[in-house]
C-alpha cells in the first residue's frame, strides 16, 4: 500500500496524485493508440461505440451523478446533436463547424430544458424529461422539411481537411477517442473547481448550497447545458458512425441504456461511466456469441460427460432455440440490472476497487469495509 | 445606524403567527443570543434572514442596505453565513470539499476557464485552500480533512458546519443552536470558539441557543421570544430574571 | 356535439385504464415511496394470465378474471420478495432501477411464453351497446368506467378508513419509526405489492376489449399512466384517476380534432404545462424540508 506524503496544496489539485498513475494511464493510452492496427475491424467498431456511449455516460454523470438531477431524456439530446449535424452537412457546412454548432445548439436546448426543471424534484423531473424526449421524438418524425420525417437522414463520412474519413477508419476511432478523453479531462477539471463543487453541493443539500452563496438555479441550468452539450457532441459522432439516422433510434429505450451505463459502471465515478459503456456495448456481441457458438460448446460438454451423439445433438438444438428466442436480450438486460442493484450497487468500478483493496491489504481485508448502510430514508416528500 | 437591523419582521403561515412584528438590532462585533421555548419562532427568524422564507411583512437591513428582497444566494455574498439546527452538510463529499464550497462566494473564475483549468483557476484554488486550512487550524479539524461527512460523528459535523460558514469569511454569522447534540466538553469548546470568532476574526455573531450556560458564557445581549413575539431584551442576567421569561419557561 | 360526447366517453374509458395503472403506481408509492416502473408490465402480465384462463383454458369470464387477479396478487408478492425486499431501505434510485430491470425481464419473458402476437379476450360486454337518444355508447367502455369508479372508492376507503391502510401510510412517512411502533413493515410492503398487482390485473382485463394484449402493451400504457399519476400529484388516489381521465380525454380529443401526431404528444405537453405551474401536480402536497 502506498502512502502519499503531501507537501503542497498542489498535491491535492493535480489529476495524477502520484507517478503510478502516469504509468498505468500511459500504458492504457498506448494500448488504445495501437489498437486499430492490431484488432479486427469488428472490435474497432465496437470500441467506437464504447467511446460514444462513455461520452454520453460522462455527460449524464455530470447531471445525475454530480448535480443530482435525474434525466431520462438524454436520447433526445443525442438526437438533436445528430440531426443538427446531418442537416448542416447537407448544406455543405464543414465538419468542425457543424460539430461545434451541434454541441452549442444542444447545450442551448439543454439550458432551456433546465429552466422548467428548476422547480421539479425526483420523479417529477424524471417524467418531465421523459415528456421532453417524447416531444422531440415526435418533432423529428413530423418536421419533414428539416428531418425528412420517418424516412430518416443519411450522413456522409466526416471530411477533415478535405479528406473523407470513413466511419470504419482508425482516424474516426481516434476522433471519438479524442472527444471522450477531452470530455473526461474537462469534467475532472470542472470537479476540482468551484463549479463542480457547487454541483455536488446542490446534489446533497440545496438549502445549504444556497446559504453558502451558490445560485442554485443558475448552476442547475449550467449542469443541464453542459450535460446536453457533451451529449450533442456525442450525437454527431453517433450519426457519423451509423451513417443513417431516424427518429425511432432515439427512444426512451436508449435513454434507459444511458442510465444503465452509469448504474452498472458505478454511479459517481468517471471510471464507472467508461466501464459501464464497455459493458453495454458488449452485450450484443455476447448475445451473438451465445447464439452462434454456445449450442456447439454445450453439446461438446454434454458429449464429454458421456451423453450420446443423439442426446448431444438434442441438447445442441435445444440450446440453439433458446439462444435465438426473441426476448432474450431484454431478459438478460433485466436480470443484469436487478443483479447489479441487489448485489453490487457500487457497480463495476466498485468491484474493481474492492478487488484492488483486497490485494493491497492481503490478508487483512474485511468484507465489512464496504458494507452498505441501510438508511431507511424518511419520506423524500418532505424535501 | 445599527450594523444589522430587523424591523417589525413577521412570518405568518395561514393563521399561525410564527414570527410576529419582531424588531431588534445587532451592533458590530456583538454576540447576541435569541432564546425561547420550542416553537417560539427562533429558527424562523434565521430562515427569514437567510431568505429560506419570505417575510409576510417587515424589513431587514444589513450594513445600511435593505436586504429583504435579495435572492437567497446573495445573502451569503453580502457576508452573512449561517449554520443549521439539524446539520445540512454535503453528505457524500469530503470535509475539504465541504469547506471549499464555503469559499464559493469568493470564486471569480468563469466556466470555460474551469473546463480548461487555466492558471488563474489553479491560483484561485490555492488561495481558497490556504484560507480553508486557516479555518481547519482554527477549529482543530486537521484529522478529518479527507474524510467523507457521512462517516463522521455528530459532534464533528457540528464543528464542520461552523467551519464551512467561517470559510466564507463572513461579517455576520448566524448560529442555529450550535450546542444541540453536543456533550458538555464539546459545548465548552464551542463557547471558546464563539468568543474567539469575535476576538480573533472580528465576526459579529447572532445565535439561537437553548443551553443557558453557553448563552451566559458568550453573549453580550439576549433576546427572549415566545409565540413569535419579543418578551425581553437585555443582558443575560436581566433577561433571565424578567418575569415574562420566567413565566414562559415555567409555564406559570 | 354527438361526436364530442362519443369522443369524451371513449377518452374517459381509456383514461380509466390509465387511471387504474396509475393507481398501482400510487399505491406502491404511498406505502413505500418507491416508483414501480414495472407497473405497466404487471398489468400486461395480468392480461396474459386472464387470456390464458379465459381464452386458452375456456373458463368462465368471471372465474378467469378472479383467477388472474389472485394469481397476480401472488406474483406481486413474489416480485416484492425477490427484487424489492433485499434493498428495502436503500436509496430510491436503486429501487427504481431494480423495477426497471424487472420490467425488462417481464416483457421479454412474456414475449417468449406467449409470443409477440396480439390477443383479444372476449368479455360479456364486448358486443352490447347503450343507446340514449341518438347517442350510442359501447358497453365495454362503460364497464371500464364503472369498474374504475368502484375500485377507486374501495381503495380510498381502504387507505383512509382501515388500520392496515393507516399502517401503510405510516410506513411510507417513516419506515423506521413505523417499525418501532409495531407495524410489520415488511408484511405491509408485501401486501401493497399484492394489491397493486391485483389492481394492475383489473386494468389489464378491462383493457382487453379496448385494445389488444401484447407483450409491449405494459410499456406503452405504463408510459401514459405514469404521467397520469404525476399529473394527479403522485401519492393521491383520486388524483391518479383524475390524472388518468385527463390524459385519456386529452389524447382522444387531440386524436379527433387535431392533426395526426398530436395524439401522442398532447398529453405530455399538457403535463409539462401543469408541472410548470404546479410542480407538485394537481393534488400533490407541497411540503418543504425543515431546516
Amino acid at each position: 500500500m502506498r502512502f502519499l506524503f503531501k507537501t503542497d496544496y498542489e498535491d491535492d489539485i493535480r489529476l495524477f496524485p502520484h507517478s503510478g498513475y502516469f504509468v498505468s494511464y500511459g500504458l492504457l493510452l498506448a494500448v488504445l493508440l495501437i489498437a486499430p492496427y492490431v484488432l479486427s475491424s469488428y472490435v474497432m467498431s465496437q470500441l467506437v461505440f464504447v467511446c460514444i456511449y462513455a461520452t454520453v455516460g460522462v455527460a449524464l454523470l455530470i447531471l445525475t451523478g454530480f448535480t443530482g438531477q435525474a434525466s431520462l431524456g438524454h436520447a433526445a439530446f443525442l438526437a438533436i446533436g445528430a440531426y443538427t449535424a446531418a442537416y448542416l452537412q447537407k448544406y455543405g457546412v464543414p465538419f468542425p463547424v457543424y460539430f461545434l454548432a451541434a454541441g452549442l445548439l444542444t447545450g442551448l436546448i439543454g439550458a432551456l430544458v433546465g429552466f422548467p426543471a428548476l422547480r421539479l424534484q425526483g420523479i417529477y423531473l424524471v417524467i418531465a424529461t421523459i415528456s421532453f424526449a417524447f416531444i422531440v421524438e415526435e418533432i423529428l418524425a413530423r418536421w419533414e422539411s428539416v428531418t425528412n420525417g420517418n424516412e430518416g437522414m443519411r450522413i456522409k463520412a466526416v471530411s477533415l481537411f478535405g479528406v473523407a474519413v470513413s466511419r470504419d477508419s482508425p482516424t474516426f476511432y481516434f476522433l471519438c477517442l479524442a472527444v471522450l478523453v477531452l470530455t473526461i479531462v474537462g469534467t475532472l477539471n470542472l470537479l476540482r473547481s468551484p463549479t463542480g463543487r457547487a454541483f455536488v453541493a446542490i446534489r446533497d443539500s440545496e438549502t445549504a448550497a444556497r446559504s453558502m452563496g451558490v445560485n442554485v438555479a443558475l448552476y442547475k441550468v449550467k449542469s443541464f447545458a453542459i450535460s446536453a452539450a457533451i451529449t450533442g457532441f456525442a450525437g454527431v459522432l453517433f450519426a457519423h458512425k451509423l451513417s443513417f439516422i431516424s427518429p425511432e433510434m432515439f427512444t426512451l429505450q436508449l435513454s434507459i441504456e444511458f442510465i444503465i451505463v452509469i448504474l452498472i459502471g458505478g454511479a459517481f465515478s468517471l471510471h464507472g461511466a467508461v466501464l459501464g459503456a464497455i459493458f453495454i456495448v458488449m452485450i450484443d456481441p455476447f448475445l451473438t456469441y451465445l447464439k452462434d457458438d454456445m449450442p456447439g460448446i454445450i453439446a461438446g460438454i454434454a458429449a464429454t460427460f458421456g451423453a450420446g451423439t443423439q442426446a448431444a445433438a438434442n441438447v445442441q438444438s435445444k440450446v440453439a432455440t433458446f439462444a435465438s428466442l426473441n426476448g432474450l436480450k431484454g431478459a438478460i438486460y433485466g436480470i443484469i440490472i436487478v443483479l447489479f442493484v441487489l448485489f453490487e450497487p457500487l457497480g463495476l468500478y466498485g468491484r474493481w476497487l474492492k478487488i484492488k483493496l483486497f490485494f493491497q491489504l492481503f490478508p487483512l481485508y474485511k468484507r465489512a469495509t464496504f458494507k452498505r448502510q441501510k438508511i431507511y430514508v424518511k419520506s423524500e416528500r418532505n424535501r | 445606524m445599527s450594523y444589522f437591523r430587523a424591523e417589525s419582521l413577521s412570518l405568518h403561515f395561514g393563521g399561525l403567527k410564527a414570527v410576529d412584528a419582531v424588531s431588534f438590532a445587532v451592533e458590530k462585533g456583538e454576540i447576541l443570543s435569541i432564546i425561547g421555548p420550542n416553537g417560539a419562532g427562533k429558527s424562523s427568524i434565521f430562515n427569514l434572514i437567510s431568505r429560506i422564507y419570505r417575510p409576510t411583512s417587515g424589513r431587514i437591513f444589513f450594513e445600511d442596505q435593505d436586504i429583504t428582497e435579495q435572492p437567497p444566494y446573495d445573502i451569503a455574498r453580502l457576508g452573512i453565513a449561517r449554520t443549521f439546527q439539524n446539520i445540512e452538510l454535503f453528505e457524500n463529499a469530503s470535509v475539504l470539499s465541504n469547506l471549499l464550497v464555503g469559499r464559493h462566494r469568493h470564486s471569480t473564475t468563469q466556466l470555460w476557464q474551469e473546463l480548461l483549468f487555466l492558471p488563474s483557476v489553479r491560483a484561485g484554488e490555492k488561495v481558497h485552500r490556504r484560507r480553508v486550512e486557516q479555518v481547519i487550524e482554527f477549529l482543530d479539524l486537521e484529522p478529518y480533512r479527507d474524510k467523507l461527512i457521512s462517516g463522521l460523528p455528530y459532534g464533528v459535523r457540528k464543528v464542520i458546519e461552523l467551519a464551512r460558514a467561517l470559510c466564507s469569511e463572513p461579517k455576520l454569522i448566524l448560529l442555529d443552536e450550535p450546542s444541540s447534540g453536543l456533550n458538555v466538553e464539546e459545548t465548552g469548546d464551542m463557547s471558546f470558539w464563539i468568543r474567539d470568532l469575535r476576538s480573533e476574526l472580528g465576526v459579529t455573531v447572532l445565535m439561537v441557543e437553548h443551553d443557558m450556560s453557553l448563552v451566559n458564557r458568550v453573549s453580550d445581549r439576549v433576546i427572549a421570544l415566545n409565540y413569535g413575539r419579543v418578551l425581553a431584551m437585555g443582558s443575560p442576567a436581566e433577561v433571565q430574571q424578567h418575569p415574562d421569561v420566567v413565566a414562559a419557561y415555567l409555564g406559570a | 356535439m354527438l361526436d364530442f360526447v362519443q369522443q369524451l366517453v371513449s377518452g374517459v374509458a381509456l383514461g380509466c385504464v390509465y387511471g387504474l395503472i396509475a393507481l398501482g403506481f400510487v399505491l406502491v408509492y404511498k406505502a413505500t415511496e418507491v416508483v414501480n416502473f414495472a407497473q405497466g408490465d404487471l398489468m400486461m402480465l395480468g392480461g396474459f394470465f386472464a387470456f390464458t384462463f379465459i381464452g386458452m383454458m375456456g373458463l368462465n369470464y368471471w372465474i378467469g378474471f378472479a383467477g388472474a387477479v389472485a394469481a397476480m396478487a401472488l406474483f406481486g408478492m413474489l416480485a416484492e420478495r425477490v427484487v424489492v425486499r433485499p434493498i428495502l431501505g436503500y436509496p430510491q434510485f436503486s429501487i427504481i432501477m431494480a423495477t426497471i430491470g424487472l420490467g425488462y425481464f417481464l416483457r421479454s419473458v412474456s414475449g417468449m411464453i406467449w409470443g409477440t402476437d396480439d390477443f383479444k379476450i372476449d368479455t360479456p360486454f364486448s358486443q352490447g351497446v347503450l343507446r340514449i337518444g341518438s347517442l350510442v355508447l359501447a358497453d365495454d367502455k362503460l364497464s371500464v368506467i364503472a369498474a374504475t369508479a368502484i375500485l377507486c372508492t374501495l381503495l380510498w376507503l381502504f387507505f383512509n378508513k382501515t388500520t392496515l391502510g393507516t399502517a401503510m401510510r405510516a410506513s411510507s412517512e417513516n419506515m423506521l419509526a413505523a417499525y418501532y411502533m409495531g407495524i410489520p413493515v415488511k408484511r405491509v410492503v408485501s401486501i401493497v405489492w399484492a394489491i397493486s398487482a391485483a389492481v394492475a390485473t383489473c386494468a389489464g382485463v378491462l383493457l382487453a376489449p379496448i385494445t389488444f394484449i401484447h407483450s409491449n402493451v405494459g410499456l406503452v400504457l405504463g408510459l401514459k399512466a405514469f404521467p397520469a399519476a404525476v399529473l394527479g400529484g403522485f401519492g393521491s388516489i383520486p388524483g391518479a384517476v383524475v390524472g388518468g381521465v385527463l390524459i385519456g380525454v386529452i389524447e382522444s380529443m387531440a386524436g379527433f380534432y387535431l392533426a395526426e401526431g398530436w395524439k401522442d404528444v398532447a398529453p405530455y405537453i399538457v403535463l409539462l404545462a401543469v408541472l410548470l405551474l404546479k410542480p407538485e401536480g394537481l393534488f400533490g402536497l407541497h411540503v418543504r424540508k425543515k431546516v
